[in-house]
């Protein structure tokens, strides 16, 4: 199981830390693009979402079978899970216009 | 696994092939789908894509042990198990015992939303990990086109496909993709441009309120395929396909002879009546008797102890078995002791094809020595002639693959001309018996004659058979110069010649009496005239006595005189003494 959890340290301020966000980041082998999928996510969450989230990375190389359970086609593939309903993000997170809005933190334009 | 590296190589032969199990495409294909490469199935919609590459999934799972991995992209699990287990396939339980995997795999185009670069690595690691985890050698991508739409960037999507089919090929699974068919194209986003080892397309079409499928292999790279479009449908055991010429000619063939029930008939026929296993056409024109001969044919097979099936698109059995008992065939008690089977339908309820299936369906479950279809042409009539035509091909060909005796009626319109289903179809035929009504004296006659009969003696003459309660009596038909003399007329020329011979006969009698009456006459003239003889015989000799008498008396008159006279009395005393007593001396 090579299933990293980061939780933030820092008790959030500003929203109430019972909407906490799970978030699974798919990833296959630890490939650039999937080191930058990670990378640009932590980034995201510590700039929008800070304190209140929790990423889970699945390297599908290891667990395969994992992939059937999000219908996961494409890599890198970000799930949030909670909060409901699921959404899902598909790429190496470099556009975060794109990704807020997928989160349903912005609306689209 | 991959063994197949050279297209261009001279051993076409030798390409490996992949069976499908399929009935019929195997055939069509040279032995199935190209192993270890991609196959595209491309087809409108409900024409039987998913059907075809389930089947194919299915029956290399069971009857190949080729396990398979079905990903699906339209239908879930649950669904597909559904819709196959209608074609008696048990999908659940093959993925139970690990002989297939299905995924099912869905994007949601609203809930997906796009962040950088991606390639599409996940559909591949839940491939290959379908394929591992049970020895996968089949694969089947349906319909992998759905993509399109869940995806928002389509040259991802294309170099990912492109990058599939590699992968496919490299992993040496025998692939399926399905795609729907395009406007212009084969498939709407063109993925015949990944697929190119071998292509086939299916198409459903509507002729005449009737659906018939079709299958065409379009493209088989490396490989002999047959080119043609070929019928399929979809029955209660998944799909047939139905090439037009299943089998070469080289069927066994039979000398055994079987009667037809008519011992005229039979002698017309050599004698012996037709071969075993040949197909036997019986045209004529409305109500000239085809289905009585028929009948008659079934119940001779029956009481002989072989089973017969009679296909009618014109009446039901009931109907059937109360007509003909009105001419005393007694068909009940073959249908009872299960000898006789019918099978009756509206040729109107479905397709050619599906009629084809059906036909041959029911063969193979009663395996009968002697099969009837009556009438051929109202089948014939749900197609085209050449599609009508290649029917009754197929059906000959299967019935003579397992020496079934065959016979056809065909409905005409009237009149002496041939047409033209009928002349098709006679090269098919191995024994052509013609009934026709002859019309004349206000009463049509029916006549049958023999047109052909491949490889046996048989007769080249106009008979004329009658219906009467106790069943079909040949004839001979009297044939004058006017032509061939049917029913009272022939009563009547035979009551003609019977009178004249009745005249004629009477004619001798009276000259007999003739003769004899001369005779007799002539009796009576040779009686009167010995009568007349014998009479002037007897007057003669009267007369003589008389003359005698008189002598005698005249010498006694004489003497007596000379006595008197005293005269010549020595003369007078001598011959005075013998006749003393004749009259005497006064």
């Amino acid at each position: 199981m090579k299933t990293k959890s980061i939780k933030s340290r820092a008790t959030a301020k500003r929203r109430p830390p019972a909407k906490l966000w799970q978030l699974r980041l798919y990833v296959l082998d630890s490939t650039p693009r999937s080191q930058a999928a990670l990378a640009n996510l932590k980034r995201f969450c510590e700039t929008h979402l800070k304190g209140i989230y929790r990423i889970t990375v699945i390297d599908l190389l290891k667990q395969p079978q994992l992939a059937k359970g999000d219908q996961i086609l494409a890599i890198p593939t970000v799930v949030r899970q909670l909060p409901k309903p699921v959404r899902t993000i598909i790429g190496n997170l470099s556009n975060v216009e794109n990704l807020l809005v997928g989160l349903d933190l912005r609306p689209a334009v | 696994m991959k063994n197949n590296g050279s297209k261009s190589s001279a051993t076409k032969m030798l390409l490996p092939k992949c069976p499908t199990g399929i009935q019929g495409l195997d055939e069509i294909t040279g032995g199935g789908l190209p192993r270890g490469r991609p196959t595209l199935i491309c087809g409108g919609a409900g024409c039987g894509k998913t059907l075809l590459a389930a089947e194919f999934l299915v029956r290399g799972a069971v009857q190949f042990n080729e396990p398979g991995v079905l990903m699906a992209f339209e239908e879930t699990e649950k669904e597909l198990t559904a819709n196959v287990a209608s074609l008696g396939f048990d999908l659940a339980g093959l993925v139970r015992q690990k002989k297939i995997v299905v995924d099912y795999v869905h994007i949601e185009r609203s809930e997906v939303q796009e962040s950088g670069e991606y390639d599409l690595e996940g559909l591949f690691v839940r491939l290959g990990h379908a394929i591992d985890s049970i020895g996968a050698k089949r694969v089947v991508l349906d319909t992998l086109e759905v993509l399109f739409a869940s995806l928002p960037n389509e040259a991802i999507l294309r170099s990912e496909l492109r990058r599939l089919f590699r992968w496919l090929k490299e992993k040496g699974v025998t692939a399926v993709i399905t795609a729907e068919r395009g406007r212009e194209s084969l498939t709407r986003h063109g993925l015949e441009e990944y697929v190119s080892d071998c292509v086939i397309l299916l198409d459903h079409r509507v002729n005449d309120q009737i659906a018939t499928r079709h299958l065409r292999v379009v493209k088989y790279r490396g490989a002999l395929h047959g080119t043609n479009e070929f019928p399929f449908l979809i029955g209660d055991d998944g799909i047939s396909v139905l090439p037009i010429t299943s089998l070469s000619l080289n069927h066994l063939v039979s000398t055994d002879r079987i009667a037809t029930g008519i011992p005229r008939l039979d002698a017309m026929l050599g004698g012996k009546g037709f071969f075993r296993g040949s197909s036997i056409l019986l045209t004529g024109t409305a109500g000239t008797g085809k289905t009585i001969i028929s009948s008659n044919f079934a119940q001779a097979a029956g009481q002989r102890g072989e089973r017969v099936l009679f296909f009618s698109f014109e009446e039901s059995p009931n109907q059937i078995m109360r007509n003909m008992h009105s001419i005393g065939l007694q068909l009940e008690p073959l249908v009872k002791r299960g000898l006789l089977r019918f099978h009756s339908q509206r040729p109107s309820l479905c397709g050619l094809e599906m009629h084809l299936a059906t036909m041959f369906k029911e063969i193979a479950a009663f395996k009968p020595h002697v099969v009837i279809v009556d009438p051929i042409t109202s089948l014939m009539e749900l197609g085209t002639v050449s599609e009508g035509k290649g029917m009754v091909t197929r059906l000959i060909d299967y019935l003579k693959a397992g020496q079934i005796t065959s016979l056809f009626t065909s409905l005409t319109q009237g009149g002496h001309v041939l047409q033209q289903s009928e002349a098709g179809m006679s090269s098919l035929m191995d024994a052509w018996i013609l009934l026709q009504d002859f019309e004349g004296n206000g009463e049509r006659n029916r006549v049958l004659y023999v047109l052909k009969a491949r490889g046996m003696k048989h007769s080249n003459q106009i008979r004329e058979f009658l219906i009467s309660d106790h069943g079909i009596d040949v004839v001979d038909a009297y044939i004058g110069a006017s032509g061939v003399l049917t029913g009272s007329a022939r009563v009547a020329q035979s009551d003609l010649e019977k009178a004249a011979m009745l005249a004629s006969q009477q004619e001798a009698a009276q000259l007999k009496r003739e003769v004899e009456r001369k005779r007799k006459a002539l009796e009576r003239q040779i009686n009167d005239l010995r009568a007349d003889y014998e009479t002037e015989a007897l007057e003669l000799r009267r007369i003589a006595e008389q003359v005698g008498t008189r002598t005698l008396l005249l010498g006694t008159e004489r003497v007596a005189s000379g006595l008197l006279r005293q005269a010549d009395i020595k003369v007078a005393a001598t011959g005075q003494g013998k006749r003393r007593n004749g009259n005497g001396i006064p």
